[in-house]
């Protein structure tokens, strides 16, 4: 079992493939599609380089969930997500931290918490799953 | 000119690996543009190659029931300039196929010299996004690229025990 650090340079190495960016762009906390300049197509990419790298099958839309709330007014409210939205993101990425979201909870800010760190503290679950692969 | 950017597989092994070569004759109509005396093959056109070999490849492997784009060419680097008259060789290898999309490690070769080496990324057109814009037809493998495929078959039946289709 990799250590977290293990974890963490490993997706740094993965990001830096496949999102062509400079290892010292890579920060914990940085964003992918904000600070790393991800697109769509990207994630799809990130997943396929995850799954080589640690060799873990990752379900569709499990790490990055497409379309969580589709429009449904019990989790989205004049652009905010409700605190029903809010429970089903928590379920859904147990592996992000919500704790700057929960205090603006913009829809459009859903995107934000796809970050580095993210990444590393679901293959860190990923991992000690005991039929993670 | 026609948008089809290999000659004919040497070898195609379902789901795996794939090998299709590209003559360049002179009489192409970009030699005469690039350059004028000087007819380079564009490295461009190279990547259409292997992107070719390599989408019929990830095609093949769902029965060309999936609709396979090009999204994303993660890397290339190409090492020196190919000429008309010479034979590209494209080698194609599968590594990952999922129910979204395929990634594939592709190599060009000119008499067994390594000029060029790529990874592309094709995606799996999402299926009923795909359906409203071009409606139920497969445009990606209607034609002539299938058919440089079932040439390969045809041949595999023929002779070629490497095509294994």
């Amino acid at each position: 079992m990799p250590t977290q650090d293990e974890i963490y340079s490993k997706v740094s190495a993965t990001l830096v493939e496949a999102l062509n960016v400079d290892e010292e762009d890579i920060k914990p906390k940085a964003t992918l599609q904000g600070d790393l300049g991800a697109e769509s197509i990207d994630f799809l990419d990130i997943v396929f380089r995850l799954e080589r790298e640690f060799g873990i099958k990752i379900p569709r839309g499990e790490l990055f969930p497409e379309s969580i709330f589709s429009g449904d007014p019990d989790y989205v409210n004049n652009g905010k997500v409700t605190e029903q939205g809010l429970a089903e993101l928590r379920t859904r990425m147990p592996f992000a931290d919500l704790s700057k979201f929960e205090k603006n909870p913009e829809v459009n800010a859903i995107s934000d918490l796809f970050t580095v760190e993210m990444i590393t503290r679901y293959i860190e679950g990923k991992l000690v799953e005991p039929n993670g692969n | 000119m026609r948008w089809i950017w290999i000659d004919r597989f040497l070898e195609f092994d379902s789901g795996k690996s794939a090998r299709a070569i590209k003559n360049l004759s002179r009489a192409e109509d970009y030699f005469a543009e690039h350059f004028p005396g000087y007819p380079v093959m564009p490295v461009a056109l190279m990547l259409e190659g292997l992107a070719q070999t390599g989408g019929i490849l990830v095609g093949e492997a769902n029965d060309f029931r999936e609709k396979v784009v090009l999204a994303k060419i993660q890397w290339a680097r190409f090492s020196r300039e190919v000429l008309a008259g010479e034979q590209l060789v494209y080698d194609v290898e599968l590594l990952h196929l999922r129910p979204e999309g395929a990634a594939v490690h592709g190599k060009v070769r000119v008499d067994d010299a390594l000029v060029g080496e790529a990874e592309l990324f094709f995606a799996h057109l999402d299926q009923s996004r795909s359906q409203q814009m071009f409606g139920d037809q497969n445009f990606v493998f209607s034609g002539e690229l299938k058919y440089v495929l079932g040439l390969a078959k045809a041949a595999a039946r023929r002779q070629d025990p490497k095509v294994t289709v």
